[in-house]
């Protein structure tokens, strides 16, 4: 059945919990590449043969394969799109280097994207102000303690906890 | 810490003019874009002057804590606020990018659209951001797959292929003081009146923009 292919690199997608990124599909990308040709030149000929041998019974099945076309087409881009988003968030998640193990993955297109995106990201970083700007990938959590551990003589903090800027805790 | 920061504000006739906040008043006015930024479903205006005189005023806290004597206590204490302020900041900026990632070509779009006197929602920083990203991502989808195919179907609408954001999403908005006569919907004939009580909480209709027009009494 036409598409296939197509419909495979998607489940692919599906089958791959949260973010994770499965090796690319070259072989299934190239079949579904394949297939939309023969679809485009099978139709190339019936369209000619519709119009000049007046075949128009032909249309239905135009109309058919061009679906299939379309489908497709949109099958890919989804594939596609779908992995550069778990790319991108690879950028958030590890740095701007990543494991080996994540970039054997990635096809050479996919590692060339990485690559403008982080530097894309480091420049808009940068513009942030101050001198290197401001490195938004640190400071993922809200900073985790309201108190600090001191170890202080008590006379020091007496005053302080008494205004309730400062919590004595107990070892 | 008493000094003033200077931003650019518009005084009730609309004409522009230097607003003096207090460093208390500016972070005040950082969480609650990043509030705003948080909640609302589509991007909304930048505020380069917040984000700018917060980064003036991080370097500052910093400048002061390496002129502090060593063993103070208030060390630690200014420590936390910094750190607590660089997350408010990082935050914030970080939902605006997730945004302009996530509906790249409907923010690009908009800005190509906008108006000379509409504010815009992208900072000149993000808005490069955002071609670059977009140039990334079409050039890739080309070499990749784009330019394998028939000829007829080589070129995809991003704009209706990438969603937009939801902006029947419901939003709840707390009134910060009493207004009258707010006009609800003001693009379509149907000019629904509401009036907002200080304190009350109410979840949005089918508003399809979430910021409302005031028309003051």
């Amino acid at each position: 059945m036409f598409c296939d292919r197509a419909i495979e690199l998607v489940r692919e997608l599906h089958r791959a919990p949260e973010g994770q990124l499965l090796a690319f599909n070259e072989d299934g990308l190239r079949q579904v590449l394949e297939e939309m040709k023969a679809l485009y030149e099978q139709n190339q000929s019936d369209v000619n043969e519709a119009k000049s041998g007046g075949r128009s019974d032909l249309i239905p099945t135009i109309k058919f394969r061009h679906c299939s076309l379309l489908r497709n087409r949109r099958c890919t881009v989804a594939y596609l799109y779908d992995r550069l988003l778990r790319i991108r968030a690879l950028r958030w998640e590890y740095g701007s280097v990543l494991p080996n193990v994540l970039r054997f993955h990635m096809s050479a297109e996919e590692v060339e994207w990485f690559n403008h995106y982080k530097k894309s990201l480091a420049t808009y970083m940068r513009s942030l102000g101050g001198d290197e700007g401001l490195d938004i990938t640190q400071d993922m959590k809200p900073p985790k303690s309201l108190y600090i551990e001191h170890f202080l003589p008590r006379w020091k903090c007496e005053p302080l906890i008494r205004q309730g800027v400062l919590e004595h805790v107990l070892w | 810490m008493t000094e003033e920061l200077g931003l650019p504000g518009q005084d009730s006739d609309g004409g522009s003019e230097e607003v003096v906040l207090t460093p208390a008043e500016l972070i005040e006015r950082l969480e609650q874009a990043w509030m705003n930024e948080k909640f609302a479903p589509d991007l909304l205006e930048s505020k380069p002057e917040i984000v700018e005189c917060v980064m003036e005023q991080l370097d500052h806290m910093e400048e002061n804590l390496r002129r502090a004597k060593k063993g103070d206590l208030k060390i630690s204490i200014h420590r936390m606020e910094i750190e607590r302020i660089r997350y408010v900041l990082s935050s914030y900026l970080r939902c605006r990018l997730m945004k302009i990632e996530k509906f790249f070509p409907h923010v690009l779009e908009k800005e190509k659209t906008r108006h000379e006197e509409e504010p815009s929602r992208l900072s000149p920083e993000e808005f490069a951001f955002a071609k670059e990203y977009m140039a990334s991502i079409e050039t890739y989808l080309k070499n990749v797959a784009l330019k394998h195919m028939p000829p007829n179907l080589q070129k995809v609408d991003l704009l209706r292929s990438v969603p937009k954001p939801d902006l029947d999403s419901y939003v709840f908005l707390r009134v910060k003081e009493r207004q009258e006569n707010i006009l609800v919907e003001p693009e379509t004939d149907e000019q629904r009146k509401i009036s907002l009580v200080t304190g009350e909480w109410r979840p949005y209709w089918s508003v399809r923009n979430p910021w409302l027009c005031w028309q003051s009494k």
